[in-house]
């Protein structure tokens, strides 16, 4: 009796040794990991002085928002703030056709569907410098250069995001459906009333991801966008980046104001989107 | 007509978003295929009669391109040092999380996947600062502990470890996801039996563990691998290909010659290359993991 207690309190100490060496070790490169955005926020509000003296300092001597404010009345990050949120609006409209599309996908047996899935899905392989080139002179040929459609429109719907939505849809029960249709509902009124409530858990995790991607998208608007009114955040700031390149306080001040929002809103919500990336990465 | 369109719901669902997949997924790529015969440049953009069909010339002429064998090799280098580093690195800190208990370990999995989440030109801003060779923070902390200057993105060789460094760094946390997501499918009485038969953690880890995670390593190498062959945006952003094309990759090249040479035919060329590598060694690979689980 006593030799199984003894073996048990053991096996405990052991397991909570271990609990603090591997907390020790995930604290220290934890640190490392943040230590980035320590540096840039804390960077965003210090003089320019401050920043360029050797040896480095993390804490700001004197406090300032000139950065922000230089961004905002001299570098044009109003209208590139502006961009950036019909490009998010935009976004969400493809959130909803993707949605549409993966309950077409779960919920229905028509003809080709399982062909067709297989191609929305091998659109996923395609790497994106090859359709790069091509999908620039398409939208050339349709006069949609520098427009905000066209920089909205390529990225538009995603195939994993009708894969998610696909997965989560078919399971909600057939029955459920039947019972509306025989009640008189249309297709349409059964997706909005019925289908779209249930689904709320995967869209508020598809609205993020949606989110925090249309506002980091960079690459396409840059090659779309030659007019400096249609600059997203993230294009303002690499222009801010070559512009000003030895300012590092103005830099981290753009820097600051793109990540500090995706940090809030992923923090608060990241449980969700964890689980969900659980539940359905490994599937 | 209202009955009719009740009849196709179905096709009324997927038609947007295939009719946008296919605009822009899968003709581009027939696109590509044509115009990579042509040469296809800023004339041909403006009038297509300007554009000639030149067969495999493209192909010919990119492959002995000595900046696109450079590129090439940079982008093994990037292969070979990052994918390893990656899929250890992830695999590591989600087994130290998933070995906690304390509520302190669901904090490190935010900590550690917050790095994903951030605009690359923010980040670039950032190691631009923590790279740099005169006030930079990681040349000032090596000079504390009496180490000479490290030539963080001027010397080519080490451009190329920093970009991967950074990269690391952006990285782990999506992968750490998969293999906790997978940690967790194990079920917990495989561990009892095994401690019963008086195994130690470390034995657990390697006897089971591991080898219960084979699908998920073989996944996180296979979209890492896939990941790193287009490795672009570091690059594009931190060194822009320099110095003296250090740190060009592959995917950097095809940008550079098809949006600032404006050489379309050729960039679609190359991407080709590229495709049909990373197409081989995908097939490689589902081969390999086949012939292993037919042995099991």
């Amino acid at each position: 009796m006593s030799s199984t207690t003894a073996t048990k309190n053991g096996k405990e100490r052991r397991g909570s040794s271990f609990q603090w060496i591997s907390g020790i070790v995930l604290a220290i490169g934890g640190i490392f990991f943040l230590l980035p955005f320590f540096w840039m926020i804390l960077s965003s509000f210090k003089p320019e002085n401050e920043i360029a003296s050797v040896p480095p300092t993390l804490w700001p001597e004197t406090w300032t928002l000139h950065n922000f404010k230089y961004l905002f009345q001299n570098m044009n990050f109003d209208v590139y703030l502006v961009n950036t949120l019909i490009v998010v609006a935009f976004s969400f409209v493809g959130l909803f056709l993707n949605a549409v599309a993966g309950f077409g996908f779960a919920k229905y047996d028509f003809k080709g569907r399982n062909v067709l899935f297989v191609l929305v899905l091998a659109t996923m392989m395609i790497p994106s410098q090859v359709t790069m080139i091509p999908v620039y002179l398409i939208l050339n040929s349709l006069g949609l250069t520098n427009t905000m459609i066209g920089i909205v429109l390529p990225g538009l719907v995603g195939a994993f995001a009708i894969f998610l939505f696909r997965q989560f849809m078919s399971t909600i029960p057939t029955e459920l459906l039947e019972a509306t249709r025989l009640d008189g509902a249309s297709e349409y009124r059964i997706f909005l009333q019925i289908v779209l409530p249930i689904s709320k858990p995967i869209i508020a995790v598809q609205a993020i991801l949606t989110f925090i991607a249309g506002w980091n998208s960079f690459l396409w608007p840059l090659i779309i966008a030659n007019d400096e009114k249609l600059y997203t955040l993230s294009v303002g700031l690499s222009l801010l980046k070559g512009q000003y390149a030895g300012n590092y306080g103005l830099q981290m001040a753009g820097a600051a104001f793109m990540v500090v929002p995706v940090i809030i809103l992923f923090t608060y919500f990241q449980k969700h989107i964890i689980e969900n990336f659980s539940i359905s990465g490994m599937k | 007509m209202k009955s009719f369109l009740n009849k196709q719901a179905p096709y009324v669902f997927i038609a947007p978003t295939l009719i946008l997949l296919a605009l822009f997924s899968l003709v581009p790529i027939l696109v590509a295929l044509v115009i990579s015969f042509t040469d296809m440049d800023l004339g041909g953009l403006a009038n297509f009669e300007n554009i000639k069909f030149i067969g495999f010339t493209n192909y010919v002429e990119v492959l002995a391109d000595p900046v696109f064998l450079k590129a090439i090799f940079n982008t093994l280098f990037y292969v070979i040092i990052g994918v390893p580093l990656v899929v250890l690195c992830s695999l590591t800190i989600a087994l130290l999380i998933n070995l906690g208990t304390s509520r302190i370990f669901k904090a490190f999995r935010v900590v550690y996947y917050l790095p994903s989440v951030t605009n690359i030109v923010a980040v670039a801003v950032v190691w631009s600062y923590l790279y740099n060779p005169s006030i930079g923070l990681f040349n000032y902390l090596l000079n504390l502990v009496g180490l000479p200057d490290v030539p963080w993105l001027t010397e080519p060789t080490t451009a190329k470890l920093s970009l991967i460094l950074l990269a690391l760094w952006k990285s782990i946390g999506l992968n750490m996801i998969i293999f906790i997501a997978a940690l967790q499918g194990i079920p917990k009485s495989y561990y009892e039996a095994a401690q019963l038969d008086g195994a130690n953690v470390w034995q657990q880890v390697t006897q089971i563990t591991v080898p219960m995670l084979r699908f998920a390593i073989f996944f996180v190498s296979i979209t890492t691998m896939i990941g790193w062959l287009q490795f672009f945006e570091e690059p594009f952003v931190m060194t822009n290909g320099g110095p003296l094309d250090g740190t060009l990759s592959v995917a950097l090249f095809i940008y550079q010659n098809g949006f600032k040479f404006n050489n379309f035919g050729y960039a679609a060329a190359g991407s080709f290359v590229l495709f049909v590598c990373i197409i081989a060694i995908t097939l490689v690979q589902l081969k390999m993991q086949k012939n292993e689980s037919d042995m099991t």
